[in-house]
């Protein structure tokens, strides 16, 4: 069992082979019989890089050899694990929890953000939905809003704008009554929750072919709207973030709906309709000064 | 050094209201006066620089991420805990206390762990005002769960990912305040070193992690909440940026560490599967209300399965060792996550593993199918269901509740868990030390606070599960917008700080040359394949069991293989730049200095408690031997100069309220 342990825990047991880039994983504690088990899988990747906002950018091609239970994101490791040895500079990514809840990873993966699989972040995305001999183009999210940092790397930060112009209930700590003072029906919860869920990654402006922002601001109108506890300052919530997100450069929704379609989350355009309605009932209605 | 731990006095259930009204406050237009600054956008810091910005402090908040809403108190998945007593089961502030401090292995300080408990409460009334979505029952009613280690239902939840609404909700209130003006928010901003003025933390040098160019940050007060180093491990389902360097910045300032070795084995993740692994992947706690753990009871069928030739569900149910309700009636597959971690490890040792490693045993919910299954169908008034419409009608209930655990878990594994029970192993997940504070929450560095993971204060030597985010939401909302005061009430007559002074010079200059020398090393190898080394000697040798002569083994490769890293490192780029090579270096670097702190503290504590499992130190049964009579002290280290030997420094428990026993889930 030790030997079992050390072999397959073997941290450190990785020979990366460098021919044009080529990499493999080969644990030289691995009986042969296992390495033949392993599916081998040859990639040829051409990915985005720019040194800087700077710079105009273009495609580079690399090769990698991975295997099918690799993560999309190991896969990127490993490539630039072999950039590194060899003193080249790695690509640039954004990534942290790899288990597709924080909405750091982004991506475009031939032509989709995240990738070929629905309901998918990048991150869990894994390489048995590809195969040997594909060709990977990998791009970062592309909208105006969303400048170029490093390679594949955007600032996502007018998001964060957006949810500061009235993406919240205005309660200050300790100003709560009991959790249970106000009932909220279990469905009402529930629908919420399925548009609190987003988790702002951005893939919604980046599959938008206006670079519109409408599935994400709707989801936090729709998380807050429904709830008996957002809905005091609704009518001007929504029109601030609207407001706001026009300031920060995203286009217009013409209802494609490519934003569902890649989604993430699964956020529903539902969400857009409900925005909708909130902002013309907020037009008309709004005592407040947006 | 005497440590203090200022736990105010008074009986047990009154200190805290006692304290805060007592305390020496900051009237409001000195609040606006006063500089703080805030590192880290969890849910401690998050909740911290909201509530110090409502109460009229400047405040300038930092996190190395692209946005506040991104660090990793979001994974969490299954809960939090409260005192609410909604269930009427026999809950209370006194029974969450008393569960935790037992949890924990009678290994915390009294005064905090009650203070935690009391403030429990507020916090989901804070939530839930704030429009966090948790599950509610048909009537509108907050739902309950069980979680390991406590026999009442008092966790809240919001499915399978309560951190993320929780932190969203802190993440919104803070958001609130930067577009108020009290906070200003510093994204990409990774803090390199505490700066001390006449031995008080006056301020922080940040890197930008875009331009790469050195900032100076100057405050009255700094409050780290920087999270745990459960990724010292390498492999751990911790996020990849989770990393210690702005804890471990503030030790070599001078701040000390409390009980590093306590880290926490938590049963449930998904079992590691290849060489190129970049992080495990947790599964719920929550999972244990449902599912059974077991294995199989004959050696010859585990070990077909390792070969593929049989699978779980061919097990007929005779064959089968549930061995947690086995061994542990009264608390069954809800024993504490140490427990099940270490009777998990029992069962692999001795050849019942079912995964191709050996390491890996089953977590099955085909009694839940069956038994909510059943339910419905009465509910439904079907007299005779066929077991198909049972099975649909469960995995149907058992969807709603876990279904996004379920769904990635296939993502992960390629199985369906509906269908083949899920497969799990322990693997290193929270960590209980952290830098030492008092009752206020401030280090041993006057103007230095520290909160959530990053402090060692309430758990002991074992967390039990939902009481993460409890913790780092109350040290955020509601312990540290008080105590603070303690410090600040005092600096009233101080003006505001300017960092045009030597001692940001030179904290500056060594920051810089630090990050100049790795860029010029010159070496050949990624800090990545350091950093993979560096984690299997931990987990090999400080892992889920240690002993003395493996302790002792780990520190000399631990500072070998640091001295190679110093000679061989490659870092590519420039310092000017967004360099995310550069940014790892550091960060590994401070990892390669604490994991041995860790490694020493776990040869010094000659016991076995909560997560801290030392070989030599066990009962015939194979449970953790405590020795209260020796070891019942926070062990905090000093280790500024890392030349010298690490300091050790010693602050007594006290048990005033409870009686202090051996630990029995029996």
């Amino acid at each position: 069992m030790m030997v079992d342990n050390k072999l397959i825990i073997g941290l450190s047991g990785f020979i990366p082979v460098h021919i044009n880039l080529l990499s493999t994983f080969i644990n030289p504690y691995q009986p042969l019989s296992t390495l033949i088990n392993l599916y081998k899988m040859k990639l040829n990747l051409k990915i985005w890089r720019q040194k800087n906002a700077k710079d105009n950018g273009r495609f580079e091609t690399y090769q990698v050899v991975a295997n099918e239970h690799m993560s999309f994101l190991e896969m990127l490791d490993v490539l630039n694990e072999s950039l590194t040895s060899s003193q080249k500079e790695p690509v640039a990514f954004d990534h942290d929890c790899r288990e597709g809840i924080c909405g750091t990873c982004s991506l475009v993966i031939n032509g989709q953000p995240h990738g070929p699989m629905g309901g998918t972040t990048t991150c869990q995305l894994h390489l048995r939905h590809f195969h040997d001999g594909q060709t990977i183009v990998i791009e970062p999210f592309r909208a105006r809003a969303f400048p170029v940092l490093k390679d594949l790397v955007v600032d996502r930060s007018a998001f964060d704008r957006i949810i500061q112009a009235g993406g919240y209930v205005s309660i200050d700590t300790g100003q709560a009554p009991d959790g249970n003072a106000i009932p909220v029906g279990k469905d009402v919860a529930s629908k919420s929750f399925d548009a609190a869920a987003c988790i702002g990654c951005g893939a919604c402006v980046a599959a938008c072919p206006n670079s519109s922002a409408m599935l994400f601001v709707s989801a936090k109108v729709s998380h807050l709207a429904l709830l008996p506890q957002g809905k005091i300052e609704a009518k001007k919530r929504v029109m601030d973030m609207v407001n706001q997100m026009d300031e920060e450069g995203f286009g217009m929704c013409s209802n494609i709906t490519a934003c569902e379609a890649e989604c993430p989350k699964q956020i529903s355009v539902e969400n857009i309709a409900r925005l909708n309605r909130e902002f013309i009932g907020s037009s008309f209605t709004s005592t407040e000064k947006a | 050094m005497e440590l203090n731990g200022k736990v105010p006095p008074g009986p047990l259930a009154e200190k805290w209201t006692n304290y805060k009204s007592s305390m020496p406050l900051v009237s409001p237009d000195n609040k606006r006066r006063l500089d703080v600054i805030v590192v880290g956008t969890g849910l401690a810091g998050g909740a911290a620089a909201a509530s110090l910005g409502e109460l009229g402090y400047n405040v300038k908040c930092f996190t190395f991420h692209d946005s506040p809403r991104r660090a990793h108190s979001i994974s969490a998945q299954g809960g939090i805990n409260a005192a609410k007593n909604y269930k009427n089961d026999g809950d209370s502030v006194h029974r969450l206390f008393y569960d935790t401090i037992k949890g924990g292995d009678y290994r915390s300080r009294e005064g905090n762990v009650h203070r935690l408990a009391e403030v429990s409460v507020d916090i989901i009334d804070q939530c839930v005002a704030q429009g966090v979505p948790f599950a509610r029952e048909y009537s509108g009613m907050l739902d309950n769960r069980s979680f390991g280690g406590v026999q009442v239902q008092r966790t809240f939840y919001a499915r399978g990912q309560t951190g993320q609404q929780l932190l969203i909700g802190a993440y919104q209130a803070l958001s609130r305040q930067i577009s108020l003006g009290n906070v200003t928010m510093y994204n990409r901003h990774e803090m390199l070193d505490i700066v001390l003025v006449d031995g008080k933390a006056r301020g922080i040098i940040a890197r930008n992690l875009v331009t790469g160019k050195l900032e100076r940050f100057a405050a009255h007060a700094v409050v780290l909440a920087t999270g745990g180093y459960g990724n010292d491990f390498y492999l751990s389902p911790n996020a990849r940026m989770c990393y210690e360097t702005a804890t471990w910045r503030a030790v070599r300032k001078g701040a000390l560490m409390a009980n590093p070795c306590f880290t926490q084995i938590h049963p449930t993740c998904i079992p590691q599967y290849g060489d190129y692994q970049s992080k495990l992947t947790l599964m719920s706690e929550s999972l244990r209300n449902d599912g059974r753990v077991w294995v199989p009871k004959k050696k010859e069928d585990a070990e077909a399965i390792r070969q593929g030739k049989k699978k779980g569900i061919d097990i007929p149910e005779a064959d089968r060792d549930y061995y947690l309700e086995r061994r542990y009636p009264a608390f069954g597959n809800l024993v504490p996550r140490d427990v099940a971690s270490r009777a998990a490890k029992v069962e692999c040792d001795k050849g019942h593993g079912i995964v191709p490693t050996g390491l890996g045993v089953y977590l099955d919910f085909s009694s839940a199918f069956e038994r909510y299954g059943k339910s419905k169908a009465h509910s439904m008034n079907l007299e005779n269901p066929s077991a198909a419409q049972v099975r649909e009608f469960g995995v149907k209930e058992v969807e709603e509740k876990y279904g996004n655990l379920f769904e990635m878990y296939e993502k992960i594994t390629g199985e369906d868990p509906y269908t083949h029970p899920m497969k799990i192993y322990p693997a290193v997940h929270y960590t209980m030390g952290g830098l030492w504070v008092d009752y206020n929450l401030e280090t041993n560095i006057p103007g230095l606070f520290a909160l959530g993971e990053c402090n060692f204060s309430d758990h002991g030597a074992n967390r039990l599960g939902a009481s993460a985010l409890m913790q780092g939401l109350g040290d955020g909302y509601f312990v540290i917008p008080y105590t603070i005061g303690t410090f600040l009430s005092k600096e009233i007559r101080t003006p505001k700080f300017s960092a045009a002074t030597p001692e940001f010079d030179e904290a500056e200059q060594a920051v810089r040359e630090r990050l100049q020398g790795f860029l010029k090393n010159g070496g050949k190898q990624s800090t990545e394949s350091f950093h993979r080394r560096l984690g299997k000697i931990m987990w090999d040798y400080c892992g889920m069991a240690r002993n003395a002569e493996g302790l002792t083994k780990a520190r000399r490769m631990i500072q070998e293989l640091k001295a190679e890293f110093y000679t061989d490192v490659f870092v590519p780029g420039s310092m000017d730049e967004y360099n995310p090579e550069l940014e790892k270096v550091t960060r590994v670097a401070d990892f390669f200095e604490l994991g041995e702190l860790m490694c020493l503290d776990a040869l010094q504590r000659n016991e076995s408690c909560g997560g801290h499992f030392r070989e030599e130190f066990q009962t015939e049964e194979g449970e953790a031997l405590r020795d209260d009579e020796n070891y019942k002290y926070v062990a905090a280290w000093g280790w500024q100069d890392t030349s010298q030997e690490p300091e050790l420094y010693k602050e007594p428990l006290v048990y005033e309220n409870i009686k202090v026993a051996a630990r029995s889930y029996k």
